[in-house]
């Protein structure tokens, strides 16, 4: 048998203050299980980074040489040509496409769902090779009258390896994007479109300047994981015989199977930086479409450096 | 003389359920009415139809003796293409209830909006206007903060100028307070007060009785979609005559 238990309540002593105390500013508590967990990660780093350094295995000394190598940079010229083209052309298709299958329409609506459903269904190489092979079916492509006289014309045999690309890749690009894009816009505000009406607001100007600034803020985050698939999809224009990056450290290893390992790195090291470039153009953009919506944007790695550098108390 | 507003019996369904049920409503030039109700009354349904954010089934609406929304063919009310419904709402100022400020802009780039779409202000110009429009509304300073940055009763203000921007004919409130935190209503309604007193035609969904009863000069009040009982505040409000209107009162005040 237990004992009853008697709760007897201690007034706590209430300390006497002295009013200068007020006054002091607190010291943030100090976290030692952060420092500690810290420590242990340097370490693991730092033997990680000695490793990749010491290990002979990646002759770092061709590292450069190759990395400069003129058919490398000719393929990442290639390669930015083909991401650039295919991102405005599958960004400026994209909104067509969203807006085709927000439109009330539904031959309209019906027709942007089956473009998204089209090339969102054909894997990239399939329909690199079916646009390669264009030509075979369709020799002329031109603008006229249906059944009608032709105005225009273009022979599709004609079309150049990276106009084969960057059309496939575009084409992609864009059902990926409509989807981005039309998901942005749903998340504006119903209200928003409601005062954008109630003011007189024609369609157009409601788009331009109270759907889409709302929405990007949630199509460029997407939008952005679309564009480093995107570069890293441009490595498949190899399939239509152009060498772009991925073709370029192919090729190059194929002669030098003796410096794989290096040839691979360089490759490597092109397409992160490449991403890193994106990846910093996308958080300015993000920062600018914020405006509003935080009561302060992030600060830039330059405003925190500054920030870093500049000592307590003069903030 | 027309009147600024004229209301003959509106109806509106949504699917099977009958929110208005034949509404009708004079409002002469410089008029102030408030509208009360029950939730759920058709209160805001009314006060969308004026500027056809609602499309009524039946019955009309005319702004100065102008249909809204619709024109007369034949025997039958046919609705208007939506550019000549925008250009008719730009005589018509509407402050919601949850202010609904862009809020990708700022107070002034949200005034000065409506004037550059369609009095083809250039900006530098709207801007100088908008924050006239501003200081009217007791914000003239505040032009740069964005909607996020403003309190709820400053926001709403920002509102106010913003529906004020294209000089309307009139001017609609969907409960412009109940939204806001009380020790911040006191600021709106002053601005609302203000604009009665300088003989803008008003119409005014509202809570706030003691208000009504202080600014229009005509109470309506809704109740299942038809309006019950109108006259001036001191009749409705100190001697209802109807016993829905009565049982109302007695439950806010």
């Amino acid at each position: 048998m237990s004992e009853p238990v008697t709760l007897q309540v201690v007034p706590r002593p209430s300390p006497t203050l002295d009013p200068q105390v007020a006054l002091r500013r607190v010291t943030p508590r100090l976290r030692p299980w952060r420092w500690l967990v810290s420590a242990v990660v340097l370490v693991v780093l730092a033997q990680f980074v000695w490793g990749i350094f010491t290990n002979s295995h990646y002759e770092w000394h061709k590292f450069w040489p190759f990395f400069t190598r003129e058919s490398i940079l000719d393929g990442v010229v290639v390669t930015l040509e083909v991401v650039g083209l295919s991102a405005v052309f599958g960004l400026l298709l994209g909104v067509l496409v969203a807006l085709g299958r927000l439109s009330t329409n539904p031959l309209i609506g019906g027709l942007a769902w089956a473009y998204v459903w089209f090339f969102r269904a054909l894997p990239l190489p399939l329909l690199l090779i079916i646009t390669f092979n264009f030509s075979y079916f369709y020799p002329r492509l031109g603008v006229g009258i249906p059944w009608g006289p032709v105005f225009a014309d273009v022979e599709t045999a004609s079309l150049t390896p990276l106009a084969i690309g960057v059309i496939a890749l575009s084409l992609n690009e864009a059902a990926y994007a409509a989807e981005v894009i039309r998901g942005g816009i749903l998340s504006v505000e119903h209200g928003q479109i409601e005062a954008a009406n109630a003011l007189g607001l024609s369609k157009a100007r409601q788009l331009r300047r109270v759907v889409l600034p709302q929405a990007l803020r949630s199509i460029v985050p997407a939008y952005g994981n679309q564009l480093v698939g995107l570069v890293k999809a441009s490595s498949l224009v190899y399939y239509v015989s152009l060498l772009d990056l991925f073709g370029a450290v192919f090729v190059l290893e194929s002669r030098h199977p003796e410096s794989l390992v290096p040839i691979l790195i360089v490759g490597a090291a092109w397409y992160l930086l490449l991403t890193a470039a994106l990846s910093i153009l996308q958080f300015y953009v993000e920062r600018y479409f914020a405006r509003g919506t935080a009561h302060a944007p992030p600060p830039t790695p330059i405003q925190r450096l500054r920030r870093l550098l500049t000592p307590r108390g003069v903030r | 003389m027309t009147a600024a507003l004229e209301i003959r019996n509106v109806h509106k369904s949504f699917g099977p359920r009958e929110v208005l049920r034949g509404v009708d409503l004079t409002v002469p030039a410089g008029g102030v009415v408030a509208i009360l109700g029950p939730s759920g009354s058709g209160k805001s349904t009314l006060l969308r139809t004026i500027n056809h954010l609602e499309r009524p089934d039946l019955g009309y609406v005319a702004v100065r003796g102008e249909l809204i929304g619709v024109e007369v063919r034949g025997a039958r009310l046919h609705e208007l293409p939506l550019r000549a419904v925008r250009r008719q709402r730009t005589r018509i100022g509407f402050v919601a209830q949850s202010f609904n400020l862009f809020p990708n802009l700022t107070a002034q780039e949200n005034v000065a909006e409506p004037l550059v779409a369609h009095r083809r202000l250039a900006r530098p110009a709207a801007r100088e206007r908008a924050v006239e429009l501003l200081a009217r509304v007791g914000l003239g300073d505040r032009g740069d903060a964005y909607p996020r940055q403003l309190s709820g009763g400053q926001q709403q203000r920002v509102a106010i100028a913003r529906a004020l921007a294209l000089e309307p004919d009139l001017l609609l409130f969907d409960e412009p307070t109940s939204a806001l935190d009380p020790e911040l209503v006191g600021e709106v309604l002053s601005v609302i007060r203000q604009l009665a007193a300088t003989g803008t035609t008003l119409v005014i969904v509202t809570h706030e009785i003691g208000f009504a009863r202080e600014v229009a000069d005509t109470v309506a009040f809704i109740d299942g979609g038809v309006i019950v009982e109108q006259g001036p505040p001191s009749q409705v409000l100190d001697n209802p005559q109807q016993t829905r209107t009565r049982e109302f009162l007695s439950k806010v005040l």
